[in-house]
């Protein structure tokens, strides 16, 4: 039996590695990368300065920014762009070049061909958040003279591997897109509009949601209705990839942090004054825990927008045209 | 498919003669929409079957269902013996697909984009390399092999298709409007191709084509089908005996295919 996955598994990369696209996405990457960590380490020599090397320096990499916006941020935000970027045109190019029929007419399964865009897709991705982890290590090395330690580089392990499946969600709704729609165009528009949905418009959008449905409940005290305006922004939450990425990795690439509600909404001022003073690192399985489920919901996403693609996929007619 | 033994009564060594496709009955509904309409005819092992008719008559879609590609709304029919519903695979394997619109990836070169079909057909090893070169050779693209396929003229691209079906080296092959654009010495060029192709590797040819005078020249039996019906099959006697006196003898396909079309 010949391996037609294999086989467009391999196409697929190297059409991808030789391609223009591909290189200049790479080069943004790189560009932001270098910006982002060299501001960070910047901004920790400054936090730093006469104290004690605690805990997780290196981690503060990814997260401390001099402009408040650190780089787990930007991947936050902009992640899903190399998602959208690589699979929008996947299917309906090959469809509008008579390429897809070609390749159907050649002894392979039919889901080789969708399976096999995927996994390459996702190896693109890998390459990319590796080599931006590898890039941020270095200038890490160089610029602040600090060397991960084990838990840390378990800690970007896990953060690399959620990152990968945050970026290959986003992948899934573009190649979804590039099967139901006919038009390249019309396929980008359509993964950038939910993009921008989901990541820009829900996340801003959130607080005013959750506290227009609670202020048309009723009267309630105060305190009732902040809870109530928590409960029903997590719950939102779970509907926005991007919240739940950064839920996701929060405990883990943040040690300090024990949840992934923002510690201002849960207490006062002296609380949380008392909480940072004896604030310890999370062990790493205790931050695992935290954001478990957030992972497993993203994965769950993934797969069922996967699975709808693979269906339309299959059971779409080839025509000539 | 007792009407198609009848019709090869004439010769005794046409009716032991095997049948590589077997259709009966076949339909393709797009919803209200009929695109081939219970069409039943035969192709014989060695043969050029020329499939005649007019754009949109249901050709391309009796050959995806052929291959597998397209399910059937109702009818059956065998390809190299095998139902293509339950071993697409096996089909696909045995058989070489020249599609209408040819359908390359522009930014590979001849060289690697057979190669991609190669490793497609489990073709490896050093046989590959051998086999793409004789290939791109045969069809006379050898110089050209390390050229972008968009800088190709349609000639080329046509040329290379055909490269693809001889690297398979399949016991059928469909070619869809080979011919499609060509000027009249490559349109020439092709169908002496395509004509060795299945006299010397004893291939079976199913072919689509508007060059009817051309094809008179090099098929065997012919099929016209006209809004997705079967209208008329056999060779051009037997087609032409069906509407003009037996003594005239001066038909050419291209009227016998005209007087079919009018009436239909």
């Amino acid at each position: 039996m010949v391996s037609g996955f294999k086989v467009i598994v391999k196409k697929e990369l190297a059409d991808h590695l030789s391609s223009y696209r591909f290189l200049i996405l790479l080069l943004i990457i790189i560009m932001v990368s270098l910006v982002l960590v060299y501001m960070a380490s910047d901004s920790m020599k400054e936090q730093l300065q006469g104290e004690k090397l605690f805990k997780f320096v290196f981690l503060m990499l990814f997260t401390s920014s001099k402009v408040g916006f650190s780089l787990v941020e930007f991947i936050a935000y902009f992640g899903p762009l190399i998602g959208l970027m690589i699979g929008f045109d996947s299917i309906n190019r090959e469809r509008n070049e008579g390429t897809l029929s070609k390749l159907l007419a050649q002894p392979i399964y039919r889901d080789n061909v969708i399976n096999g865009k995927y996994i390459a897709g996702v190896g693109v991705i890998g390459l990319m958040v590796v080599s931006i982890i590898m890039l941020i290590t270095g200038v890490g090395l160089f610029e602040v003279g600090v060397k991960p330690g084990m838990e840390e580089f378990w800690r970007i392990f896990i953060y690399a591997i959620i990152s990968i499946i945050y970026i290959s969600l986003w992948l899934a709704v573009s190649i979804l897109f590039s099967t139901i729609f006919r038009s390249v165009a019309t396929s980008a528009l359509a993964s950038f509009a939910l993009w921008i949905f989901f990541s820009f418009f829900l996340p801003f959008g959130i607080n005013a949601l959750a506290n227009s449905i609670v202020s048309s409940a009723g009267l309630l005290n105060y305190k009732e209705s902040l809870m109530r305006v928590i409960r029903i922004e997590k719950i939102l939450s779970f509907t926005s990839p991007m919240m739940l990425y950064s839920n996701a990795t929060a405990t883990i690439i943040d040690p300090l942090r024990r949840s992934v509600i923002p510690t201002a909404m849960q207490m006062g001022m002296r609380e949380q004054l008392s909480i940072k003073r004896f604030a310890g690192p999370l062990p790493l399985f205790q931050s695992f825990l935290i954001v478990a489920p957030y992972i497993f919901y993203l994965v769950a996403i993934t797969i069922i927008i996967f699975i709808i693609t693979y269906v339309i996929f299959m059971r779409q007619e080839i025509r000539s045209i | 498919m007792v009407k198609e033994n009848s019709r090869t009564e004439s010769g005794e060594v046409e009716v032991k003669e095997k049948k590589i496709i077997e259709i009966n009955g076949l339909t393709k509904r797009y919803n209200d929409f009929i695109a081939v309409d219970h069409i039943t005819f035969s192709v014989f092992e060695g043969e050029i079957f020329g499939f005649l008719g007019p754009n949109g008559a249901g050709k391309t879609t009796t050959i995806l269902m052929l291959l597998g590609l397209s399910e059937p709304t109702e009818g059956w029919a065998k390809v190299l013996g095998m139902d293509p519903l339950k071993e697409p695979l096996k089909i696909k394997r045995m058989t070489g697909y020249l599609q209408e619109n040819m359908g390359f990836y522009r930014d590979l070169n001849a060289f690697q984009m057979l190669d991609f079909i190669a490793e497609l057909n489990g073709i490896t090893g050093e046989d590959k390399d051998r086999r793409i070169n004789e290939a791109l050779r045969s069809v006379g693209l050898l110089e050209r092999a390390k050229k972008k396929i968009e800088t190709y003229s349609r000639g080329m691209r046509q040329r290379l298709g055909i490269a693809e079906i001889l690297l398979k080296a399949p016991k059928l092959a469909f070619l869809d409007e080979p011919t499609l654009g060509l000027d009249p010495d490559a349109t020439n060029k092709m169908l002496g191709l395509i004509e060795s192709l299945s006299r010397k590797n004893g291939m079976t040819v199913v072919l689509s084509t508007h060059m009817l005078d051309q094809a008179q020249k090099i098929c065997d039996r012919f099929g016209i089908m006209i809004n997705g019906r079967m209208i008329a099959r056999g060779t051009i006697e037997e087609l032409a005996g069906e509407k003009f006196n037996i003594d005239n003898k001066t038909y050419t396909l291209e009227e016998v295919y005209m007087k079919y079309f009018k009436e239909a």
